[in-house]
């Protein structure tokens, strides 16, 4: 599957408070509601600016702090296709996964604010079209990958009845 | 090959010889979601084609976030976990219990060498009692709750020694901020934290708990601790259930080891707006504070509420500042109540809330407004994470708390404890 869209840049250590706050969170289960408020109080014109099939590009430790699955949730459902950064905190990279939005592991120093980018999650690649840059990623383990390949844990596990490791 | 305490846990939960690296199916023994998670665990389960709860002996469900509700929306999440725990027979812990990590102490849900997961994630604390405890989202909770099991990487371990005598007036916070401080947000990402030594074996269980708590703030999956006396008499009377401990081989086989001594700590500070831009408490003393909190899942418990009523008993809190008090479980207020601690809170002027989380996420009672200072014993000092984006959040042990409440700034707490 390629993914195209524009990259939205983001530093270190975005946490999932930032992600998608506390005092919306725990309101509503409505996630299209959440996703208005998603990355508010770090940037609060990201939700109006990002279009479908954008990319969150960000620094180290991204998603550290809360276990909370609005925080992938909001994302995927304010239209960001995948997160892309340096290394994810370990919770928020299961939920996203589980909830079927790919976290790609790469080195984004490279990637600048608004760059067109093309995902090639099956060969491990982004093209920076912008800039003219292709750079490798890291692969997800398999456990990982069949969960996303099948749109996440819930329809794996309707599918295949098991946990996704034989 | 010697073992770590997480391969051991694991391994006995997965049925056999496990080392880091290693992804295992293992059962849980217990799991726990709050009402900022269960709700969206109940809608994940609800997308099972089809199934029921496992083992509904082994799930409970707290209401500690935004408890009482403080509003309609809230009150109607609160309902879909009263109805689902109603339906398969599951634990409910209904408000006013306590912030779910003390409530699954208190009821003896985790126990040492246990195996549990919780939607939420300061579920590390637990590792203070030996149990592998580690937080994750509500769909793997919900697999937990249709399976028993869960799948798990087996994380390699940081082994932390801790030698040296605390001084008086410093607590086990100020162990748990330097270190955060020392070893970074994600300076432990994918690993557990194996914590002994002298200075550790000297905590009380409640201070030891408060360091487990904040394993996550250094991205740990878990942060374990050996079983000992003080542990084991914490569960006398608690429950009928096997327990039994897990240490460490001697040769087991670390990804790091790293040591300190702590004779010479002085209070510690998290400034705003991460938990690791921690400095000594005197970098930041005179910083003026409108709200002081003590309280939460990291420093509720009765030891931290007894430092907090020792600085402010017989004096007044600054009229500057707003001071709540919220004790972790309703075990723990029920106690705080007969040693007299809370009728000190109220005469210095402090402001009790029911068990739970208080405005520890933003959700309710102490919402600060722009521009203000909060000083807290929590484990997060995220812009926002209180409610309001334009607030700035310290964190700080409850002696520190107490001491800044009652001069309206940052304060070192030291001369209260001066024999």
């Amino acid at each position: 599957m390629i993914l195209k869209g524009k990259a939205h840049r983001f530093g270190d250590d975005v946490n999932t408070d930032y992600i998608i706050s506390g005092r919306y969170k725990f309101k509503t289960l409505d996630m299209k509601e959440l996703a208005t408020h998603v990355m508010e109080d770090l940037d609060p014109g990201f939700y109006s600016r990002v279009e479908e099939g954008d990319f969150i590009v960000a620094g180290s430790n991204f998603g550290c702090g809360s276990s909370r699955e609005q925080a992938p949730l909001a994302i995927k459902y304010a239209g960001v296709s995948a997160v892309i950064s340096e290394s994810f905190a370990r919770i928020y990279f299961r939920n996203s996964i589980n909830n079927g939005l790919p976290s790609i592991v790469c080195d984004s120093s490279g990637i600048e604010d608004g760059d067109e980018l093309e995902v090639d999650l099956e060969n491990g690649t982004i093209k920076d079209l912008t800039r003219g840059t292709e750079i490798e990623t890291s692969p997800l383990p398999k456990v990982m990958l069949d969960i996303l390949n099948e749109g996440g844990l819930v329809p794996f596990i309707n599918k295949h009845g098991r946990l996704p490791v034989e | 090959m010697g073992k770590t305490i997480s391969e051991k846990i694991l391994g006995a939960h997965a049925g056999g010889d496990v080392s880091a690296g290693d992804i295992v199916i293992a059962e849980l023994d217990y799991m726990m979601a709050q009402d900022g998670t269960a709700p969206l665990a109940v809608r994940s389960f609800d997308g099972f084609k089809e199934g029921k709860v496992a083992n509904p002996g082994r799930v409970a469900f707290c209401i500690d976030h935004s408890a009482p509700s403080p509003l309609k929306s809230v009150s109607d999440l609160h309902a879909i976990m009263r109805t689902f725990t109603g339906r398969y027979g599951l634990e409910l812990n209904d408000i006013g219990s306590g912030v779910c990590h003390q409530v699954m102490l208190d009821r003896a849900h985790a126990l040492p060498g246990s195996l549990v997961i919780g939607a939420d994630s300061h579920t590390c604390t637990y590792g203070a009692v030996n149990a592998f405890a580690t937080g994750v989202g509500s769909t793997d909770f919900a697999v937990g709750m249709l399976t028993g099991n869960l799948w798990f990487r087996v994380p390699e371990t940081i082994k932390i020694t801790i030698g040296g005598k605390l001084g008086a007036g410093v607590f086990s916070k100020d162990i748990a901020l330097m270190l955060v401080g020392d070893i970074t947000a994600d300076g432990a990402t994918y690993q557990a934290l194996e914590l002994s030594g002298s200075a550790i074996s000297d905590l009380d269980l409640d201070g030891r708990l408060t360091i487990s708590n904040l394993a996550v703030e250094m991205g740990a999956k878990a942060g374990l601790m050996e079983a000992d006396e003080k542990t084991l008499e914490f569960f006398r009377g608690r429950t009928d259930r096997p327990i039994v401990p897990v240490t460490a081989d001697g040769d087991a086989e670390y990804a790091k080891e790293l040591q300190y001594d702590i004779s010479d700590l002085a209070p510690q500070v998290a400034k705003p707006h991460t938990v690791d831009n921690v400095v000594p408490v005197e970098e930041v003393e005179g910083t003026p504070i409108a709200q002081g909190l003590v309280g939460t899942c990291t420093n509720g418990r009765l030891a931290d509420l007894r430092a907090a009523a020792e600085v402010v008993k017989g004096a007044k809190v600054d009229t500057s500042v707003r001071m709540i008090v919220a004790p972790a479980s309703r075990e723990i207020m029920i106690k705080a109540v007969r040693e007299g601690l809370i009728e000190t809170f109220l005469e210095a002027g402090a402001t009790v809330v029911p068990p739970g989380c208080a405005c520890c996420v933003g959700t309710h009672q102490g919402v600060p407004s722009d521009g203000e200072n909060v000083i807290s014993t929590a484990n997060r000092n995220f812009k926002g994470r209180m409610g309001n984006g334009e607030a700035f959040i310290y964190l700080a042990s409850p002696a520190t708390v107490a001491a800044s409440c009652l001069e309206g700034r940052i304060a070192d707490p030291r001369k209260h404890f001066e024999s």
